[in-house]
């Protein structure tokens, strides 16, 4: 499909557009010559890490950048009309009319006190010209195509009182009411769970088709690309370095930045036993210190003096596929070696029979709900919140026990319980055989250096005003009596070993990137020698490469000190890549645990399976199970009876879901689910969802529109 | 909605009763005896002893206080310990009188101060907008008896327009009082206006950065409808409530305005009260203004509850 819109008028087309911003230090450079065309019908997507000014440019396509932002040159045409040369006036009637947003965080972007029926029916009547009985009839039937359960009744509702993923529905429902030509997607999903992302993708890939736009679709996602787009532009630093189809760009990269965005996904079909995830050197160049010739010479591995003399034209290396290096020769001649960039390793380690150092048993912890903050007080009976609702694990020295499940299913809340922060409702803790009292206030010190933790967010876990020596010295003196040149002797190894250089001591958090903050915070934890280092999300908040570069990090800190982590994240992908062993949570209860590679292969709870159907894989030749979980998590306060998952099980079998508790069945040794289907019949489900897969010729179309299995 | 205004209603009682314990203490920790300060300096030990079983001094002060509070309530406030009128019809007038002022000046700073708010952060960091927050915060800092004796000395005595002395008749209508409400009122509303108009024009700010306003613009909406439908109802949310409050500031707490006008505001009759050692006057005077102080409040909380779907629906 997508050949053929090339002889075609293309929707949008940008051509050679510049941007900048003026700031103090002067104009910073953040989109340079990037042209660009989507055709009808076709979803391109554009993708690069955060500053590479994908966001810039979208905004500059719409016209609508920050009051420093400036065009400083090129052209938006827009049906070959050039969007730059509008008045404001027209630029307000193609707003919404033919190029419509759907922006990133549903949740900040529907206005609060408006309800959301009125929301979309003002769109129908300022360019539909309809009167308001018919707008808000139109408004009904848009949140009816966008899947909407009941939209009578949502109709009339607020921003807080949908989830999330119901408000990303309604602004694509916003977005195409009127039907526009080209659609803006901003990372239309990065803020939601991966399970509600599938469904949404599925939505938008759906309607994508019904309505024939063309799409400008903007994400860090490389799996997320796969799964929607036809056409893929990469951006590194304010240029395209690489443009092509889906296939084109997956399959044979053309270019080494490309290559390794590529690289530093980890896959959920291997773990670090097997690769080890490829990095990306340093970091995205300040917009005022460009290098010289290619941009991205510095961090490229195959870069040579040639490469930093004269920044490389994008070229046409074959119909439509354009990179910005001039040694794609080589890298087409010799892919072989480029392929894979993620080397193999093999280092497979056997569970142990030594005692766990860690043992949790039966924790729970039950909050009183805080609910409304003014709906309190009057009537007497406060109702619960079950966050964590017996949940017992282990760890072992030199392994890594992950921790998977969608947010609000009580993962970080256990991990507060086990380090102690929130003091356990019931259960204990077991640290190397002694029992831990349940609040950190009353654990002694000794112990309390055995276990550490690395938080989500680097920006409030360092003290913003303490150097990183102090940082990172902090627990030497405090857990240790070491003497003052120690410490910084060991500040200094510690900062080796997180592979930042021994420089950065005296600098403060805010001279440190995201990627580097975390690091820090590791080598904090990693200052009291614990046994066991709980991460949590420690990685969600950055960048790919990044990622890719501190899960390596944390492989090779396990394989040198021999710790056991417990490693929390909705991320499957990176929990697969990293643990040995996964337990799988949902409101509060474990429901199947097991080793990593017996867990998802093939995957047996239904749930499990739900999980790791919704992740998007960065291969568009990947054909996923189509599992999707309606609804959200229900509420912590009313757990549904019988089997906690019945509500939105895809596989549920019948009355007994409602009313029993499901049993723990064993798959296989170690390996169990707790699920009321019999192990038989699963086992029989996987054996059938591989023979389809199997029998299913592998379109060579991009995945983008292609119908789902 | 319900459980939230029952619970603020709740609240607000509380308050009342608080504050009426804390009057109660006041007055009768304050210096002279009542009974000596009716009958006189020199009358005699029967008489006093007479005049303090019939006031019911000699009861324990548990009972007094509530007997006191009981009396409030019904209505029967007591007489003036000074000039010997029912307390009741006394306050109430000038409550009404200031309830005037109060009305005017509301006028004067309450629709000016959100219009320049609003042009402020529409305008943000041009010129109109430096000037009008170089106004509002010269404004707030100007203490009503400096402006209001300057309003005096410009406008009344210089060029002679407006009455400098604002002591109207007793129950003159708000007509015939109006000439002499006008300068008192805006001495009230200087400070008001600034506050009003910074408030407005930080919060509006913080709309106009929005998301969903940027939303707004993109979905082609008119500027006009982006601004009144998006931008304003969630910017004047906070300010609503601010200057729902400032009702029960501009009734009660006028003390300094109403004495440099001589106005007959209920500000004034506390401070005759206090000056006189009128236990009377001090008790019901200050149950007034607590009283109107917990209502507006009351008024500020429903509408904010109105306005913001979270708590109307929460």
């Amino acid at each position: 499909m997508s050949a053929a819109t090339n002889d075609q008028l293309p929707i949008l087309d940008v051509q050679d557009l510049s941007v900048a911003y003026a700031t103090e230090a002067g104009m910073l450079h953040t989109v340079r010559h990037v042209s660009l065309r989507v055709g009808r019908g076709e979803v391109y997507g554009l993708v690069g890490e955060s500053g590479s000014g994908k966001t810039t440019l979208a905004s500059a396509v719409v016209r609508y950048l920050p009051a420093n932002g400036r065009i400083l040159g090129g052209r938006v045409l827009l049906n070959g009309v050039n969007l730059l040369e509008l008045s404001p006036a027209d630029m307000r009637r193609v707003w919404g009319a033919q190029i419509a947003v759907v922006p990133q965080s549903p949740r900040t972007s529907v206005n609060p006190s408006i309800v959301i029926g009125e929301q979309i029916a003002e769109v129908a009547r300022v360019h539909l010209g309809m009167s308001r009985p018919a707008a808000w009839q139109k408004a009904l039937d848009m949140l009816h195509q966008v899947g909407m359960p009941d939209p009578e009744a949502v109709a009339l509702r607020y921003a807080h009182q949908l989830s999330g993923g119901m408000l990303q529905r309604v602004l694509i429902a916003m977005a195409l009411t009127t039907n526009p030509q080209l659609l803006i997607m901003d990372e239309p999903t990065t803020g939601l769970d991966v399970t509600t992302e599938a469904v949404i993708l599925d939505l938008i890939q759906e309607l994508l088709q019904r309505y024939q736009s063309a799409a400008l679709y903007i994400t860090h996602n490389l799996g997320v690309v796969a799964r929607i787009c036809n056409w893929v532009g990469v951006m590194y630093a304010g240029e395209l370095m690489e443009e092509g189809s889906i296939q084109d760009v997956f399959k044979c990269a053309m270019h080494p930045y490309t290559l390794g965005l590529l690289g530093c996904v980890p896959r959920v079909d291997a773990s670090k036993h097997e690769v080890r995830l490829y990095t990306i050197p340093g970091y995205i160049p300040r917009l005022d210190q460009l290098p010289g010739g290619c941009i991205f010479a510095p961090r490229c591995m195959l870069a040579e003096a040639a490469c930093q003399e004269q920044r490389p034209p994008l070229v046409e290396v074959n119909p439509r596929h354009l990179t910005a290096c001039r040694r794609w020769p080589e890298v087409e001649a010799d892919r072989g070696r480029f392929v894979r960039f993620q080397e193999r390793v093999s280092s497979a380690r056997q569970m142990s029979d030594e005692p766990p150092v860690l043992e949790a048993q039966g924790i729970k912890k039950y909050f009183k709900s805080t609910g409304r903050m003014f709906s309190l007080g009057l009537s007497g009976k406060m109702p619960m919140v079950r966050a964590v609702d017996d949940i017992s694990l282990s760890a072992r020295r030199n392994l890594t026990v992950g921790i998977v499940g969608e947010s609000g299913c009580g993962k970080t809340t256990l991990a507060r319980c086990i380090v102690g922060l929130e003091e356990a409702t019931a259960g204990e803790v077991m640290l190397e055989g002694q029992r831990l009292p349940a609040a950190v206030t009353r654990r002694p010190r000794a112990l309390l250096k055995k276990l550490q933790m690395v938080f989500q967010n680097p920006d409030a876990s360092l003290n913003p005003q303490h150097t990183v020596a102090d940082i990172i010295g902090r627990p030497l003196v405090l857990l240790g009596n070491i003497g003052k040149e120690a410490v910084l002797e060991r500040c200094a190894a510690l900062l080796e070993a997180v592979n930042l250089p021994v420089s950065y001591l005296n600098r403060l958090p805010h001279e440190l990137s995201g990627g580097e903050k975390q690091r820090v915070a590791i080598a904090r934890a990693f200052a009291a020698q614990p046994s066991v280092l709980i991460c949590d999300e420690p990685i969600s908040a950055l960048d790919v490469s990044v990622q890719a570069a501190l899960l390596n990090l944390l492989v090779e800190l396990q394989a040198a000190e021999g710790n056991a982590y417990l490693f929390i994240s909705h991320d499957l992908a990176a929990v697969r890549h990293i643990s040995d062993w996964i337990v799988i949570v949902y409101l509060g209860r474990l429901w199947e645990v097991g080793p990593a590679a017996q867990v998802f292969a093939p995957p047996m709870h239904p749930y499990t399976e739900a999980l790791l159907s919704a992740i998007p894989i960065p291969d568009p030749d990947v054909r996923q199970e189509r599992i999707r979980l309606s609804g959200s998590v229900p509420s912590a306060v009313n757990i549904p009876p019988g089997c906690r998952f019945h509500t939105r099980c895809p596989r549920k079998l019948g009355p007994i879901c409602e009313s029993e508790e499901p049993p723990w069945q064993s798959v296989d040794g170690q390996h169990r689910i707790c699920c009321h289907i019999p192990l038989d019949t699963l086992c029989q489900l996987q054996k059938d969802v591989l023979d389809t897969a199997r029998s299913s010729p592998c379109a060579p179309t991009p995945a983008g529109l292609g119908s789902g299995v | 909605m319900g459980r939230y205004l029952a619970r603020r209603l709740g609240f607000i009682l509380f308050t009342m009763l608080l504050a009426s314990v804390i009057i109660f203490v006041i007055t009768q920790l304050m210096p002279g005896d009542v009974a000596q300060m009716i009958a006189g300096r020199w009358a005699t030990q029967e008489a006093l002893a007479k005049l303090r079983t019939e006031l019911g001094l000699n009861r324990p002060v548990v009972v007094q206080y509530l007997d006191w509070v009981g009396r409030f309530i019904v209505g029967d406030w007591g007489k003036s310990l000074t000039t010997g009128s029912e307390a009741l019809p006394l306050v109430m007038s000038r409550l009404r009188n200031s309830a005037m002022l109060a009305g005017l000046a509301f006028l004067f700073y309450v629709p000016p101060g959100i219009l320049l708010g609003v042009v402020a952060a529409l305008k943000r960091d041009q010129l109109i907008d430096q000037l009008i927050t170089a106004v509002s915060m010269a404004f707030v800092g100007l203490p009503e008896f400096v402006s209001g004796l300057l309003l005096i000395a410009f406008i009344a005595l210089g060029l002679g327009w407006l009455p400098a002395n604002s002591s109207i008749d007793p129950g003159a209508s708000f007509v015939e009082a109006f000439p002499q409400l006008i300068l008192p009122a805006i001495a009230v509303s200087l400070t008001s206006l600034g506050y009003v108009a910074r408030m407005t024009r930080s919060s509006t700010i913080e709309v106009l950065r929005t998301d969903y306003v940027r939303i707004a613009y993109l979905k082609g909406l008119p500027r006009h409808q982006v601004l009144f439908k998006h931008v304003l109802r969630n910017a004047l949310l906070p300010t609503v409530t601010v200057v729902a409050m400032g009702i029960g500031w501009l009734i009660g707490g006028l003390i300094v305005t109403e004495a440099v006008f001589g106005y007959p505001g209920l500000g004034r009759l506390l401070v005759y009260g206090i000056q006189r050692r009128d236990l009377i006057l001090i008790q019901a005077c200050s149950m007034v203004i607590i009283t109107i102080y917990s209502v507006s409040n009351l008024v500020a909380d429903i509408l904010y509850g109105l306005l913001n779907p979270r708590i109307r629906l929460g």
